[in-house]
């Protein structure tokens, strides 16, 4: 539910962002509107180069905008060096990846603690784990587990910090219908016990069934807005 | 442990075989520097104090005779701390059982105590008795080569009268640590000794009674050298003085100094070169490293990892494979070093050596590597540190490939798929195929460089002793005689034909440049001892004018044209001015030549000669040294194949160990380099032939194009390989002229073959490995990956 009084976690206006491929200019972003609120879980919906992973990447401060303005909290991160950028992704983001992105060389646990050990006020690995289901794989590599373990211990990895925002980007993407779901779960759950403020991108218009608000998006821009009046549980989608 | 640190350590043994690779080439570099630095270190300690402990003079002159009174009015001179007068006497010896003339050198020691300079330090018995004429102590370079042990006895002739002696000791002494006999440039054990007999006795026997010929000194603190010495030279020059000299021109020291210049020069080299190769590795490695680690990277950076830390992370892992090196290198280096320092200990016969390893050349040895490290992975590092990170996440884009020039010009109808594939994937990455050219390159060029000193002084010695030197004897006198002498060695039975020679010590002014030599008066046409000039032509010593090497010029800064002056050291001492007629190859010391009678007049003297070059008759030649032993006037034969055994039993030794460690290494270092490029090479196309081998493609056409790709590099290498190494070789030879010897820049075809062989040995090798590896490719797990 949206409630007004919610605090404003994100805010963006006019946000563009123009890559230069050299003899081509691909404009990836044409003036973005939105917000987030905290503790709210958003899914921005739409086709691929519809500029959805450009505006998450740059909400998480990996990337910058050509123009316009996105502020997080009280700061201004069209402004932030590559230094207060770093800060603001090791203290206050954590990231979700299509293709889960853990490093190969360490365990589940490890690539938990890897960011635990940068970050202010972490659970432990084992406790994020376990929140996602996997306290059974903690010292499993990535190459010994399935697609879906590998995405819950990125989860598990992404909210060990304690993070206030969460960005996935097509986080069941390289899944299958039943494993999406149980990841997609794992989500939902780290939403609503710590109540982080989550936004998931997909081009798959089921997953926007389990979110407060569904932003649809379509070249560069936000097309629609729509609050789902009653969100169903990961359990009841399938695709 | 930090979990960023366990990732570097699985990175690590990841690819512990191209990190081993890497590691060994740095330990072939630290290693060679560290032995050669501590082996040196080790002789320059050992040296300083075998030379204060045993009172090494710093001022040495000789002179015809002088009353010991001279002696008191050198020692008053302001600047002379101790003196010593001694009398030193050539004799010729007969060995029982030894069938060759044996030259000799008999030093004083003073009747009362032991001597103050140029002490003695005794390996076996005791020192003479001093007023016994019969007991002599000999040095133990000569006593090893015979195997006498105190109480021996041998025959001598001291000036014309036969004396049985009995050696009652066994010495070394840091004045004849390198025992060169009068005129020869290789030390000769068994021809040539050095004996100690009381003053008095050895006095008596050559009428110098009251007198002495021979002066050393130590400085006082402070005192100048070269006003000394030319205070010493005019209160001597009525005396018949030859010119003192400082420390650093006796024989000796002077010999042992260049050697050990030497070695310095091949102990800074190689490990230079050795560590250019790892960092080139390094950087080949690393780069590749970061592009397989993008993803990686950009996951760190999205979660808080800084730019700072991600570069320390690669550095650190850099550090890693350093380390290990360095570590091996310490190690073995350590381990070589001391093994050398006792085989140099042995052929410089120091009672002792002190091998340690200085602080520093560790310190040196991991701060270099280090650096080097840091220079070649500098970009790579960079790269992965600045790495935006939204970037970092998209795959990277597809190649560009285009057709080849090859194809373009349209001879590709002659080439099956699998062959072009080679072809574009070469012309699509020039750079990487450049990289990977220079680096297989580099390890053909090493491999030449170790070969070069073996093939240089093969054919050095070819010329010196073939084309040049063609006696079978050579035969010297104790003193400048007529010509008749010729005459009565020529009818030696067995002495087919001589050639006569004038040798006179002199020293050679330019200016302020001076160099101590002889000068070697030939005869014209002669054919035992020929004169060539640096195309290696035989010519004819001019009617007048000197002929000198090169390296001699240099050192004196004349060329053909100009004048030299030269200051006779014996006789009435005349000094003369003669033009250079024209430069002279000689690759084994460093003379001057004329013709024989151009000498005599240059020394304003009649016919004489100094010695006499002997062709004889092999099968005789023992009668030959039989005669040539009754024949008191004789100082000393020496025979070519003789000098030439002992110059690679002696000089050509010391060398040769080193070629041989460098060469082991370059062997090392050529597989190294050779395995990291086929795997650099399988890592980033396993995906691409994994996906051929699901389409259809046969295991031996999948591990064509990627070994034949390497077959064709290594090809391209060789040949650039030899370009590189000519280039260090050429380097080398001229950092390494030295007065002693001056390598010529020859390459043997074997040593082209060697490293050819070497270097396809090991792309064989790497081939065979990288094949098993290519033939267990996982298909489908290659697939999944994203790449």
């Amino acid at each position: 539910m949206v409630d007004p009084d919610r605090q404003l976690v994100f805010q963006a206006r006019g946000v563009t962002k123009v890559y230069d491929m050299g003899e081509v200019q691909v404009h990836a972003l044409r003036g973005v509107d939105l917000e987030l609120y905290a503790g709210e879980l958003v899914v921005m919906l739409g086709p691929s180069g519809s500029g959805k992973s450009t505006l998450l990447n740059i909400l998480g401060g990996l990337d910058t905008a050509t123009d316009g303005f996105v502020g997080y909290l009280d700061s201004d991160l069209t402004r932030a060096s590559q230094r207060e950028l770093t800060e603001f992704r090791r203290h206050h983001v954590g990231f979700v990846f299509q293709f889960y992105n853990l490093i190969p060389s360490l365990t589940a646990r490890e690539n938990v603690a890897i960011v635990t050990e940068i970050a202010r006020d972490p659970m432990t690995p084992e406790d994020a784990l376990a929140l996602v289901e996997l306290g059974d794989r903690l010292d499993h590599f990535p190459s010994q587990l399935s697609g879906g373990q590998q995405q819950r211990v990125a989860i598990a990895r992404a909210i060990a910090k304690n993070p206030q925002v969460l960005l996935c980007d097509e986080p069941t993407g390289a899944l299958d219908s039943e494993t999406g779901v149980i990841v997609l779960e794992a989500l939902d759950r780290v939403n609503r016990e710590l109540g982080t403020t989550t936004a998931v991108i997909t081009h798959n218009v089921t997953i926007g069934g389990m979110a407060d608000r569904v932003i649809k998006m379509g070249d560069g821009k936000v097309t629609d807005v729509l609050v789902n009046q009653t969100k169903k549980q990961p359990h009841e989608m399938h695709w | 442990m930090r979990s960023i640190y366990r990732k570097l350590f699985r990175d690590l043994w990841y690819m512990r075989g191209m990190a081993l690779a890497i590691a060994l080439v740095v330990t072939c570099g630290v290693a060679t520097y560290v032995m050669s630095r501590s082996t040196l270190d080790a002789l320059t300690t050992t040296l300083d104090e075998f030379y204060s402990e045993y009172r090494f003079a710093e001022v040495f002159a000789t002179l015809k005779r002088a009353p010991e009174s001279v002696a008191r009015r050198v020692s008053a001179l302001e600047g002379v701390d101790v003196l010593a007068t001694r009398v030193v006497a050539g004799a010729s010896l007969d060995i029982e059982g030894y069938q060759e003339p044996v030259q000799a050198q008999i030093i004083s020691v003073p009747d009362e105590g032991p001597p103050v300079l140029n002490g003695l330090y005794f390996v076996e018995g005791r020192s003479v008795d001093a007023y016994r004429d019969d007991e002599v102590v000999v040095s133990d370079a000569f006593a090893e080569a015979h195997g006498f042990r105190p109480g021996d006895e041998l025959g001598a002739v001291l000036n014309g009268r036969r004396k049985q002696l009995r050696i009652v000791g066994i010495v070394r002494t840091p004045e004849y640590l390198y025992q060169l006999a009068p005129g020869s440039f290789i030390p000769d054990f068994e021809r040539f000794g050095i004996l100690w007999m009381g003053r008095t006795p050895l006095a008596t026997a050559f009428d110098m009674q009251g007198a002495f010929n021979d002066l050393s000194l130590i400085l006082a603190p402070g005192a100048s050298r070269e006003e000394v010495i030319e205070a010493v030279d005019l209160i001597l020059r009525p005396y018949g003085g030859f010119g003192a000299i400082g420390r650093e021109d006796q024989q000796s020291h002077f010999y042992i100094t260049e050697e050990f210049r030497q070695l310095d020069q091949m102990a800074t080299i190689f490990p230079v070169i050795f560590l250019g190769v790892a960092a080139f590795l390094l950087n080949v490695v690393v780069t590749r490293l970061v592009q397989t680690q993008r993803e990686q990277i950009a996951v760190l950076k999205a979660f808080g990892y800084s730019n700072i830390q991600i570069g320390v992370h690669y550095l650190l892992l850099v550090s890693g494979i350093m380390l290990l090196g360095v570590l091996g290198g310490l190690a073995l280096g350590i381990r070589f070093g001391f093994g050398l320092a006792e085989l140099y200990m042995q052929f410089y016969r120091f009672p002792y050596i002190h091998y340690q390893l200085n602080p520093g050349v560790v310190g040196n040895a991991l701060a270099v590597s280090m650096l080097a490290a840091y220079i070649g992975t500098m970009a790579a590092v960079r790269r992965a540190a600045l790495l935006p990170p939204a970037e970092a996440m998209r795959p990277e884009p597809p190649p560009r490939y285009r057709q080849s020039i090859v194809e373009r010009l349209g001879l590709s109808r002659w080439l099956a798929q699998p062959t072009r594939m080679i072809i574009r994937h070469l012309d699509r990455h020039p750079v990487k195929a450049f990289f990977a050219v220079i680096g297989i390159a580099c390890a053909s060029a090493l491999l030449l460089m170790g070969q070069f000193f073996d093939g240089a002084m093969n054919y050095m010695m070819e010329i010196q002793f073939s084309m040049a030197q063609r006696d079978d004897l050579s035969v010297t006198f104790f003193e400048p005689t007529s010509r008749k002498a010729l005459y009565g060695l020529e009818s030696i039975p067995g002495v087919e034909y001589g050639e006569v020679f004038r040798a006179a010590p002199v020293r050679l002014h330019n200016g302020n440049r001076t160099y101590r030599t002889a000068i070697q008066g030939v005869e014209p046409r002669g054919d035992l001892f020929r004169l060539l000039n640096t195309d290696l032509d035989v010519v004819e010593p001019p009617p007048d004018g000197i002929l000198i090497p090169p390296h001699l010029g240099k050192l004196l800064g004349v060329a053909p044209g100009d004048t030299l002056h030269v200051e006779v050291l014996e006789g009435s001492r005349p000094t003369r001015s003669v033009p250079v007629a024209d430069f002279m190859e000689q690759y084994i010391g460093l003379g001057a030549y004329m013709r024989i009678d151009a000498l005599n007049k240059l020394l304003r003297e009649g016919p004489a000669i100094s010695g006499v070059f002997l062709e004889t008759d092999e099968a005789v030649i023992t009668d030959v040294y039989d005669v040539l032993k009754e024949i008191p006037r004789v100082a000393g034969v020496s025979s070519r194949l003789q000098s030439i055994e002992d110059f690679y039993d002696n000089m050509g030794e010391t060398m040769l160990v080193f070629a041989f460690f460098y060469t082991l290494f370059a062997a090392a270092i050529a597989f190294a380099i050779i395995y990291n490029s086929a795997r650099i090479a399988l890592s980033e196309r396993a995906r691409e032939l994994a996906s051929l081998r699901i389409l259809g493609f046969r295991q031996s056409e999948v591990a064509y194009i990627l070994l034949g790709e390497l077959a064709l590099l290594t090809l391209i290498a060789i040949p650039v390989g030899f370009m590189i190494g000519w280039a260090l070789c050429i380097y080398m030879v001229s950092s390494l002229q030295t007065e002693l010897i001056r390598f010529p820049f020859v390459m043997s075809a074997g040593s082209y073959a060697f490293s050819a062989v070497i270097v396809m040995g090991s792309a064989l090798l790497t081939g065979l490995i990288i094949r098993r590896r290519l033939y267990r490719l996982d298909l489908v797990s290659v697939l999944k990956t994203r790449e």
